[in-house]
């Protein structure tokens, strides 16, 4: 086996690693499968309080924030079923990735010739996908049900949504791999779980649409990477942002992503050469 | 009569215990306790914020609703002090621990609850009550010794209602300990129905948290006597005193389904 | 209670179990399990017995119906005079637990804290309480260890903290399991003294559950032996040593690499250079073996090696 051949095999088996690793994601949340149910009534549950919420919400104002009665109501829907899908109350891999760190045995990850970022990112989009077919359809099949929803007709737009959810989750992989990588420099860091979760909870929509905020509050929310996690995707799928508007949208998550993702990697870089160092 | 007597000792004993295991570690205490403001507190900031754009929700005012949260929230972080440790139930019947449980002398309940006693939990009680010490100074209330008293026996009723949900939830993990979130939905669930308006709900929703599970008597019927409110349902006059009523019952089925749940693991083994 | 009343009394009991397999796919297959399948066996007041058999045989499921974790399908069970089915509070006032696994005591708590909670959940008066306590802390060597989380215990200082806990209410009767277990030789050793002592100064009856055979050698004069949810065998270790076609095994070394030995009584069942193992019954002494060994060949050293439970036990079943 020539030099070259021995290259390209070890990329095609990295490849398949990766591959392999995200079905393995998937596969370890599909087991679970009466918890996902109890998972799904949930969801559904809290979906239908929230519709009723912003019904009398726009009941009050019928076109606050631009938008109206069914649109918020779909927007319910639309966020409950990406809730798990971004993680948005982190766990997942993060938890994993800190106790490694602490333990030390991260340093078998990063001595694998595997990336570490990039086994990881594999591994979430399988889990990402379960919860969006597992956790994300049920959910909106019951909202659709009891409400009237607002689905658009243009498939393009779905394609677009689609897009914008990998996106979106990409942009959540990249926040829970910096605050995994926190680790190694704070003891713990569950505390940053609770306040990103906090922060997040609020600035993705997923509490209050973002455009029922007062117009300056929500400016500077749209500026935080978190508004990616579920404002954006929504508004692409309720048409809310066409044109450029809708490239102006996925640009900012592709910005997002891209920013965080290259600072995920010096991070590691980084601790990489502090644990060669120090020895571990 | 002794017998609860000696669970009280029980309970009171091991979660003292914990409390000052917890507190070898103030500051963690603090932060965690910090974390639990935080995470209860979105829902009323969101509320806070609607009426910035709105008047009223529901027909009601943003004090009226925060007498609403306020009440729901308390009744829950009081359960949830008090026994939110039996979430953890079905993991207790899978590692075994619940057997460690069953040899010793005291009711599996009360172990089961008094485990892991988390007084962080007290962060969820103090955004209640901080809200409700605003809502009850902001909204107008003809107060008489009457309407006192109903104040005090809702806070009190809300909590055993919410406790008869946790005890519910664990004995419904005898059954089935996977879906043990759906419990979820009943607490967290319940107080964000309840924190809003009942009349932004259809009439099945409102039957439904009446006569099938009595949510409503954590805070609605109580204040629409408080503030002088026509019920939408037009139910008797009484009804908004019957808190502690509801309370009782639902606290009755719950103790059954305990039981139930103890007899059918030790008939089992699982 | 009488006091001739045997502490234990187990009736013809039964214990099956519907295991529900998933096989394929889809369908689901039902299985029922009989882990204790028709015990029977008493135990007197102040006995120390084992309570032996492979896993799976159904020891932890007889010890679970003992102390009332677990109702038994048929059969009828009474411990200290009571139905531990019917008076699980009542009972577990009476008897102590050592669970192998689990742990009794509170992981985060300083051992003392543990003792100081459990008085008021076994709700033992204050004197009696302190007065077992003091005597506890200097059989078991926990004085300096009672201001130490038990989450930084060794395994031998947290077994011994485990087993006064199971004692301190002074009940009647302790069901200990595995206690010895992944313990050095010197704690093995002090721990068998202990229980020694209080079943015999105090008259605790002692059921233990092991596959140590050296706790069994040292403090049970009676073993049960429990396979596939029936009892085998009940009776003295020796008896249960010394069963027909149970061999034990002489290993000779002998100066040079020589031969098959022969010897009158024994077989030789291996050769490896000049180490010979010669097989021979349970029931017959060793001694006119090893003398014919002396006498006939140049031996360098010998030894005697009783035969492993697991053949006995495997053995049992196989009559049975």
């Amino acid at each position: 086996m020539g030099p070259w051949r021995s290259e390209k095999s070890a990329r095609r088996g990295a490849a398949r690693d990766l591959r392999s690793r995200g079905r393995c994601g998937f596969r370890r949340y599909a087991t679970y499968r009466l918890a996902t149910a109890a998972g799904v009534f949930t969801n559904s549950v809290f979906g239908c309080i929230i519709c009723f919420t912003y019904l009398a919400l726009w009941q009050e104002r019928p076109d606050i924030g631009g938008w109206d009665a069914q649109d918020a109501v779909t927007f319910v829907w639309i966020g409950q079923s990406l809730l798990m899908t971004v993680a948005l109350f982190g766990g997942g891999f993060s938890d994993e990735l800190a106790d490694r760190i602490r333990t030390g045995d991260i340093a078998v990850d990063l001595g694998r010739p595997v990336d570490l970022q990039g086994w990881r990112y594999a591994e979430d989009l399988g889990r990402s996908a379960f919860h969006l077919l597992g956790r994300g359809v049920a959910p909106t099949l019951v909202g659709a049900l009891l409400f009237s929803l607002a689905w658009p007709a243009n498939p393009l737009t779905w394609l677009a949504f689609l897009g914008s959810v990998a996106l979106a989750v990409t942009v959540s992989f990249a926040i829970r791999y910096l605050i995994g990588l926190g680790a190694f420099w704070v003891l713990d860091v569950r505390g940053f779980v609770v306040v990103i979760g906090f922060v997040q909870l609020f600035c993705s929509g997923m509490v209050l649409p973002l455009v029922v905020f007062p117009a300056g509050l929500e400016t500077a929310l749209r500026l935080l990477p978190f508004a990616a996690l579920i404002q954006v995707p929504a508004e692409v799928l309720l048409e809310k942002s066409t044109g450029w508007g809708l490239l102006a949208a996925l640009g900012s998550q592709l910005g997002w992503a891209v920013v965080l993702l290259g600072a995920g990697r010096a991070l590691t870089r980084h601790a990489t050469r502090r644990l060669v160092v120090q020895g571990g | 009569m002794t017998a609860l007597v000696r669970s009280w000792q029980a309970y009171r004993a091991i979660s003292g215990a914990w409390v000052r295991a917890a507190m070898a570690y103030r500051a963690s205490f603090v932060a965690l306790a910090l974390g639990q403001v935080l995470t209860s507190g979105p829902d009323f900031i969101a509320i806070v914020l609607m009426f910035a754009s709105i008047d009223t929700l529901g027909g009601f005012g943003l004090g009226e609703i925060a007498l609403l949260y306020g009440l729901t929230g308390l009744g829950l972080g009081i359960a949830d002090l008090v026994a939110g440790s039996t979430e953890q139930l079905g993991r207790r019947v899978r590692d075994g621990s619940l057997d460690t449980m069953l040899v010793q002398p005291v009711p599996a309940l009360v172990q089961v609850a008094a485990d892991q006693f988390a007084l962080r939990r007290i962060g969820r009680i103090s955004q209640a009550t901080v809200v409700l010490g605003w809502a009850l100074l902001h909204v107008d209330i003809d107060w008489n010794l009457t309407r006192v008293a109903l104040l005090v026996t809702t806070i009190g009723s809300g909590a055993v209602i919410y406790l008869s949900i946790y005890v519910l939830g664990a004995a419904f993990q005898f059954v089935a300990g996977d879906a043990a979130e759906v419990q979820n939905a009943f607490t967290y669930g319940g107080v964000t129905l309840t924190q809003y308006p009942l009349t932004i709900y259809p009439v099945e929703v409102v039957r439904a948290v009446t006569f099938l599970l009595p949510l409503a008597f954590v805070n609605w019927y109580p204040a629409l006597h408080l503030l002088g409110r026509d019920d939408p349902l037009g139910l008797p006059g009484w009804v908004q005193a019957a808190s502690p009523l509801a309370a009782l019952a639902l606290a009755a089925v719950a103790g059954v389904a305990w039981r139930g749940g103890v007899r059918r693991y030790r008939s089992t083994g699982s | 209670m009488a006091a001739d009343e045997p502490a234990i009394e187990v009736v013809d009991v039964h214990r099956t179990f519907d295991v529900r397999r998933r096989a394929g796919r889809l369908r689901r297959t039902r299985q029922v399990v009989r882990a204790v399948d028709g015990l029977s066996f008493d135990v007197a007041r102040g006995e120390m017995v084992g309570l032996l058999g492979p896993n799976g045989a159904g020891k932890s499921t007889t010890v679970k119906m003992l102390t009332g974790i677990l109702v038994p399908t048929s059969g009828a069970l009474r411990v200290v005079g009571l139905d531990p089915a019917a008076a699980r509070t009542r009972l577990a006032r009476r008897i102590g637990v050592v669970f192998g696994q689990r742990s009794g005591l509170w992981w985060d708590l300083p051992l003392r804290d543990s003792f100081a909670l459990l008085r008021r959940i076994y709700d033992v008066s204050a004197d009696r309480h302190a007065a077992a306590l003091a005597e506890f802390v200097e059989l078991l060597e926990l004085g300096e260890l009672m201001d130490i989380p038990v989450r930084a215990l060794s395994l031998g200082q947290r077994m011994r903290g485990e087993i006064a806990a199971a004692l301190l209410h002074e009940p009647e009767l302790l069901y200990l399991d595995e206690p010895t277990i992944g313990l050095d030789v010197v704690s093995k050793g002090r721990l068998r003294d202990f229980l020694r002592t209080i079943n015999v100064e105090r008259g605790t009856t002692v059921v233990l559950t092991t596959h140590d055979l050296g706790d069994v050698e040292r403090l049970c004069r009676r073993v049960l032996v429990v396979d596939h949810g029936r009892l085998v065998f009940d009776g003295s270790l020796d008896a249960l040593r010394r069963l027909d076609g149970t061999t034990r095994t002489v290993v000779v070394d002998l100066a040079t690499s020589s031969p098959q030995v022969e010897v009158a009584g024994a077989v030789v069942t291996r050769v490896d250079g000049p180490r010979q193992w010669l097989s021979l019954p349970s029931g017959a002494s060793a001694a006119p073996v090893v003398a014919q060994l002396a006498a006939a060949y140049d031996v360098v050293d010998l030894a005697i090696q009783e035969p492993a439970i697991e053949d006995v036990v495997a053995r049992l079943y196989q009559r049975g």
